[in-house]
C-alpha cells in the first residue's frame, strides 16, 4: 500500500509557494494598518503639542485670543453625568430581568430585536427624533435635559446588554448555592449575583461613558450648536437658563463644539484651538477605555482573591 | 518477534543484552526495518523539559503502545514524529528523529510532505464542518488531486479501510461530517489520514472519548491496519495496549515532572515479565 | 432568610403565597425597564415614519419626484426634492470605504488571529478596541486637517490615463479643494477598520483550535488551512462584521459631512464633492422650518436612513440563522 519511499527533501511544491506568499501578504498588511493607525495615534499627540495646558483646559473661549474649552467641557461632563444617572440605573435593572428573569418568548426576542434595532440607527436620526420630543413638541427648546434623554435613549441598549453580559458572568454555582439555603431569586440576585458582577457592571459604565462622552450627532439638534463664552460657576440655580447647573439650557459639548469650529472656522487661532480640542477629547476617551478594563481587571482580582 | 529491532533500554548506563533464548528460527531470517525512530529526543515548552531523552524505535507495520500515567509525556512524544510540536508555541525539540532513516528535523525537510507520510489521529474526533466526501478528500484535494475520478476512488478505499464505507456510501455528499456518531467520526478520521497514502499512523488516545463498543471497532480496525501502515498509539488504558499491539514502551513522570522512557519491550512481555520496578507498579495498578 | 415568616404563612411546608410574592415587584420592576428599549424604539419607529411621510401627505409630492436627481429646494415655483443624489451618495461613499476596508481589516484580522507573535497581539488587541471607540469628530477632523490639505495639494487639474495602443482610457477632473467622495471613503474607511478587524478577529478565534490541527497534521500548509477551513468556518462572523461597518459608515454624520464637500450632485468622479444622506441633514436642518417642505424632504431622508438600519438588523439576524444548520 506505501508509496515508494521518496526523500522528505522535496523540491517546494506549490502550495508551500503560495503559502509563503500569503505569510508575506498577511505580514504587510499587518504592517502598513499598523504603521497607520500608529500615525494617527502620532498625529494626535503633536496636535495636543504646545496647546493643550491646564490653561487652555480651564479658560474660555475667545475670538481674539487663542481661547480655551472650559465651558464645552464643562457641559461635556455634565450631560455625561446626567445620561448616567438615568441610564446607569435603568440598564442595570433591565440586564438583570435579561439575565436572570426572561423566558425565552416573543418579549424577550422583542427586546433583543429592539436592543439591536438602536444599536444600528444612526446617532443622527436619534438626533432628530430627540429634537422632535423635546426641542418641538414638548417646546424645550435646546436643553440640555433634552440632549441628555436623547443621549440616553441612544445609550440605554448598550448598557443594558453589557449589564446582562456582567451578569451572566457570574458562575451559575453562585446562584444555584444562594437558593439552595433558602433564598429567594430576588435575594439572591441582590446580595449574591449583584456584587461579584460588580466588576463588569463597572467596566460595562465606563465603557458607555466614554462612547457617550464622544458622541456629538445626537447633540447637535437637541442640546444645541452655540458657543458659551462665560460660565458663571457660581450661579447655583437649577432653573436659571444663565446658570451653569441648570439642565433647562443650551449645553454645547466639546464634541460639537469641535464640529461647529470646523465648519464655521471663525475667529483668529481657530486651528489650534480645534486642535486642542480634539485632542482633549480623544485623550479622555483614551484614558475611558483604559480606566474600563484596568479597574475591571483590579476589581475582578480582588474580588476573586486570585 | 523480532530481536534486531528492539534494544532494552541502559540501565544505569550498562547495555542489557536480549536473552538468546527469545530468538527463535524465524526472527533469524526476517529482520523487519526500523519505520520510524528517535534518539536521545527532549521536548520543552517554554524551558519546561517534557520529556526527556527517549531513544526508541519501532519496527516496520507493527503498533506500539505508549503507556504510562498522565503527564508523562506520551502524547508530546508522539507529536514529535510528525513535528506537530511546531505549532505550539514555545516547543523545542532536541535529538534525533528518524523516519526511514532520514532526520526529520532536518532543515530541508517539507514538513508538509513529512505530515502526509506520518499521519495522526486525535483524541476528541475533529471532522471538518463538511460532507462526509469532503472530509477524507481534503488531503488529496489540498496536494492538487482535482480530478473526480480519482477522487471518488480514494475517498471509497479510504473509507472501506477504516471500515466506514458501508455505513456512509449513500450519504457522502449529503451527510456532514459532524452529523455522525462518534465511533463513526473518529472512523472518518482515520478514513482521512487513510485518503493521504501515509506509511506511519499516530493515534493519540484513539478511543478515548468514546463508548466501549466503538472501542473495539476502533481497536479491530487497528489490526487491520497494521498489515499495511506503521501504528504508533498513545493510551491511557493498559488492557487496550496488551490486546492491540506488538510493542509497548512505558512512560512515567520524574519529580522534576518531565516524562522519560522507563523501558520499551514486545507486549506480552513487558505485562507479564517486566524488567523494571515502575513498570511492574504500574500494570498491577499501585500507581497512575 | 426567606420571606416566609414575614410574607407568607407556613402550614409544614406548605405556604400560602402573600401579597408580595403574588405582586412580585422586583420582577416587574426590572422587566419595565427592560420592555422600556421597545417602547422607545417604537417611538421612533412611529415619530420618524410621520414625519418621514410628511412629504407625500402634507406637501403632495409624489414617490416619483424624489427619486429625481434634481435637487433645488429655493427653485422659484415649485421647489425640487429629489433624493437621488443623496442616495447615491450614501451608496457611493459607503461602498468604496467598504472597498477599501474590507480586505485590510479581514488581513490584519487574520495576521493577527494566524500569524502575529504573541506580544504583537496582546498590544494591538487592546489598541483596536480602543480605535472603536474613538469618536466620529475626531476621524472628520483628521480627514479635514490631513486628508483634504492633502488631496488638494495633489491635484492636477485633470486626471486622465493613456495607454500606447489604446489610446485615452479615462479623465476626470482632479481635486479642486479635496473635498471628494474619495476623501469621504477614506475616512469612513479608517473609522470602520477597526469595528470590522475587531470582529473578524473575534470570529477567527471562535473557531475550535482542533480544526486548525486536524488540517495541519494532514500535510496542508497554514495558507490552505486558512483558505479552506478557518474562512468557511468564520465567515458569518465576518460577514455581520461587513454588515456592521457598513451600517456604521452609512449612518455616520459629522465625520462625513466635513469632509465630502456637499454637492447635491449624483456620484460622477471620486475626486469631485459629493454629497449624503446624512450630511444633508446635517447641513440644512438648523436652516430649515419645521412644517415646511425643504425640512420634509429632510425627515424623509431620515426615514430612509432609519430603514436602512432596520435592513441591516435583518440582514445580520438572517447570516447567523444559517450558521445554526452548519
Amino acid at each position: 500500500m506505501t508509496a515508494p519511499a521518496r526523500s522528505l527533501k522535496e523540491s517546494t511544491s506549490r502550495a508551500v509557494l503560495v503559502d509563503r506568499v500569503a505569510t508575506s501578504a498577511l505580514w504587510l498588511t499587518g504592517a502598513f494598518v499598523l504603521l497607520l493607525l500608529g500615525s494617527i495615534v502620532l498625529h494626535f499627540l503633536l496636535a495636543a503639542w504646545g496647546v493643550v495646558s491646564p490653561g487652555f483646559i480651564l479658560s474660555d473661549p475667545s475670538d481674539e485670543a487663542l481661547g480655551g474649552v472650559l465651558p464645552v467641557l464643562w457641559n461635556s461632563v455634565y450631560m455625561l453625568v446626567l445620561v448616567m444617572l438615568i441610564s446607569v440605573p435603568v440598564g442595570i435593572l433591565g440586564g438583570i430581568y435579561m439575565a436572570e428573569y426572561a423566558p425565552q418568548n416573543a418579549v424577550t426576542g422583542a427586546i433583543r430585536f429592539a436592543q439591536e434595532a438602536i444599536g444600528s440607527v444612526p446617532s443622527i436620526v436619534v438626533g432628530l427624533f430627540g429634537m422632535i420630543v423635546f426641542v418641538n413638541t414638548f417646546r424645550w427648546g435646546f436643553t440640555a435635559l433634552g440632549g441628555a434623554l436623547a443621549l440616553t435613549f441612544f445609550n440605554l441598549p448598550l448598557m443594558t446588554r453589557l449589564a446582562e453580559q456582567a451578569l451572566r458572568g457570574v458562575p451559575a454555582e453562585e446562584r444555584s448555592a444562594s437558593l439552595a439555603l433558602g433564598a429567594s431569586k430576588w435575594q439572591t440576585i441582590r446580595h449574591v449575583v449583584l456584587p461579584l458582577a460588580i466588576p463588569g457592571l463597572i467596566t460595562a459604565v465606563i465603557l458607555t461613558a466614554g462612547r457617550v462622552f464622544g458622541e456629538a450627532a445626537v447633540l447637535l439638534f437637541t442640546s444645541g450648536i452655540g458657543t458659551p463664552y462665560h460660565y458663571d460657576f457660581a450661579n447655583l440655580s437649577l432653573t436659571d437658563p444663565a446658570s451653569p447647573w441648570s439642565p433647562f439650557r443650551p449645553a454645547t459639548t466639546l464634541s460639537v463644539y469641535i464640529w461647529k469650529l470646523n465648519s464655521e472656522g471663525l475667529g483668529a487661532h481657530v486651528r489650534e484651538v480645534v486642535d486642542g480640542s480634539a485632542a482633549v477629547l480623544i485623550a479622555l476617551v483614551f484614558f475611558f477605555n483604559l480606566g474600563a478594563r484596568g479597574i475591571g481587571r483590579l476589581l475582578t482580582k480582588r474580588l476573586t482573591a486570585s | 518477534m523480532t530481536i534486531a529491532a528492539l534494544h532494552q533500554p541502559a540501565l544505569d548506563g550498562v547495555e542489557i543484552a536480549r536473552p538468546l533464548a527469545a530468538v527463535t528460527a524465524e526472527d533469524a531470517v526476517t529482520t523487519p526495518d526500523v519505520k520510524v525512530s528517535t534518539e536521545h529526543v527532549s521536548i520543552a515548552y517554554s524551558g519546561r523539559v517534557a520529556v526527556r531523552d527517549v531513544t526508541l524505535e519501532v519496527p516496520e507495520r507493527s503498533i506500539l503502545a505508549v503507556i504510562g500515567p498522565s503527564g508523562s509525556g506520551k502524547s508530546t512524544y508522539l507529536r514529535c514524529f510528525n513535528r506537530m510540536n511546531d505549532v505550539i508555541p514555545g516547543a523545542s525539540t532536541t535529538g534525533r528523529v528518524f523516519l526511514d532513516g532520514e532526520n526529520v528535523n532536518d532543515p530541508d525537510v517539507s514538513v508538509v510532505e513529512l505530515r502526509r507520510r506520518v499521519g495522526m489521529v486525535f483524541q476528541r474526533p475533529n471532522p471538518f464542518p463538511m460532507s462526509i466526501y469532503e472530509n477524507v478528500a481534503y488531503g488529496p484535494r489540498r496536494r492538487g488531486q482535482g480530478d473526480r475520478h480519482e477522487l471518488d476512488e480514494i475517498v471509497e478505499t479510504s473509507l472501506r479501510r477504516a471500515a466506514l464505507w458501508d455505513e456512509v456510501k449513500d450519504d457522502l455528499r449529503r451527510k456532514s461530517g459532524l452529523a455522525l456518531s462518534g465511533g463513526q467520526q473518529q472512523r472518518l478520521c482515520i478514513a482521512r489520514v487513510l485518503a493521504t497514502e501515509p506509511e506511519v499512523i499516530l493515534m493519540d488516545e484513539p478511543a478515548s472519548a468514546l463508548d466501549p463498543v466503538s472501542t473495539l471497532r476502533i481497536e479491530e480496525l487497528m489490526r487491520e491496519l497494521r498489515e499495511n501502515y506503521t501504528i504508533v498509539i498513545v493510551t491511557h488504558n493498559m488492557q487496550q495496549a496488551a490486546r492491540v499491539s506488538d510493542v509497548t514502551a512505558f512512560f512515567t513522570m520524574a519529580e522534576d515532572r518531565a516524562g522519560y522512557l522507563v523501558e520499551t519491550g514486545p507486549t506480552a512481555r513487558i505485562f507479564t515479565r517486566p524488567s523494571e520496578r515502575l513498570t511492574e507498579d504500574y500494570i498491577s495498578g499501585r500507581f497512575g | 432568610m426567606t420571606h416566609a415568616t414575614a410574607n407568607q404563612r407556613l402550614i409544614g411546608l406548605r405556604a400560602r403565597p402573600g401579597l408580595r410574592d403574588r405582586i412580585d415587584l422586583p420582577r416587574r420592576i426590572v422587566f419595565a425597564a427592560a420592555a422600556s428599549t421597545i417602547v422607545l424604539v417604537a417611538l421612533l419607529l412611529i415619530f420618524i415614519s410621520w414625519q418621514g411621510i410628511a412629504l407625500f401627505v402634507r406637501d403632495g409630492y409624489a414617490v416619483t419626484d424624489v427619486l429625481s436627481p434634481v435637487w433645488d429646494p429655493l427653485a422659484e415655483g415649485r421647489p425640487q426634492f429629489g433624493l437621488l443624489p443623496f442616495i447615491g451618495g450614501t451608496i457611493a461613499v459607503t461602498g468604496l470605504a467598504l472597498l477599501f476596508s474590507t480586505p485590510l481589516s479581514v488581513g490584519l484580522a487574520l495576521f493577527l488571529s494566524e500569524v502575529a507573535p504573541g506580544w504583537a497581539r496582546a498590544i494591538v488587541q487592546p489598541a483596536l478596541e480602543i480605535f472603536v471607540g474613538i469618536p466620529s469628530v475626531v476621524w472628520g477632523w483628521l480627514g479635514i486637517t490631513i486628508l483634504v490639505p492633502f488631496l488638494a495639494d495633489i491635484s492636477p487639474r485633470q486626471i486622465s490615463l493613456s495607454l500606447p495602443v489604446v489610446g485615452q482610457v479615462f479623465s476626470m477632473p482632479g481635486f479642486l479643494t479635496g473635498f471628494s467622495w474619495l476623501a469621504g471613503s477614506l475616512v469612513l474607511a479608517v473609522m470602520i477598520l477597526p469595528t470590522i478587524t475587531s470582529i473578524t478577529y473575534d470570529s477567527l478565534r471562535a473557531v475550535p483550535q482542533e480544526l486548525r490541527t486536524g488540517s495541519l497534521a494532514l500535510g496542508t500548509t497554514r495558507w490552505q488551512t486558512i483558505r479552506h477551513i478557518l474562512l468557511p468556518a468564520a465567515l458569518p462572523g465576518i460577514l455581520t462584521a461587513v454588515v456592521l461597518g457598513m451600517t456604521r459608515a452609512a449612518g455616520e454624520a459629522l465625520a462625513v459631512q466635513m469632509v465630502i464637500g456637499n454637492a447635491p450632485v449624483l456620484p460622477a468622479a471620486v475626486t469631485q464633492p459629493v454629497t449624503t444622506l446624512t450630511s444633508q441633514i446635517t447641513l440644512d436642518m438648523g436652516n430649515t422650518v419645521f412644517g415646511e417642505p425643504w425640512q420634509d424632504a429632510l425627515w424623509t431622508m431620515s426615514l430612509i436612513l432609519l430603514a436602512l438600519s432596520m435592513a441591516s438588523v435583518v440582514l445580520v439576524r438572517v447570516i447567523n440563522r444559517r450558521r445554526a444548520v452548519a
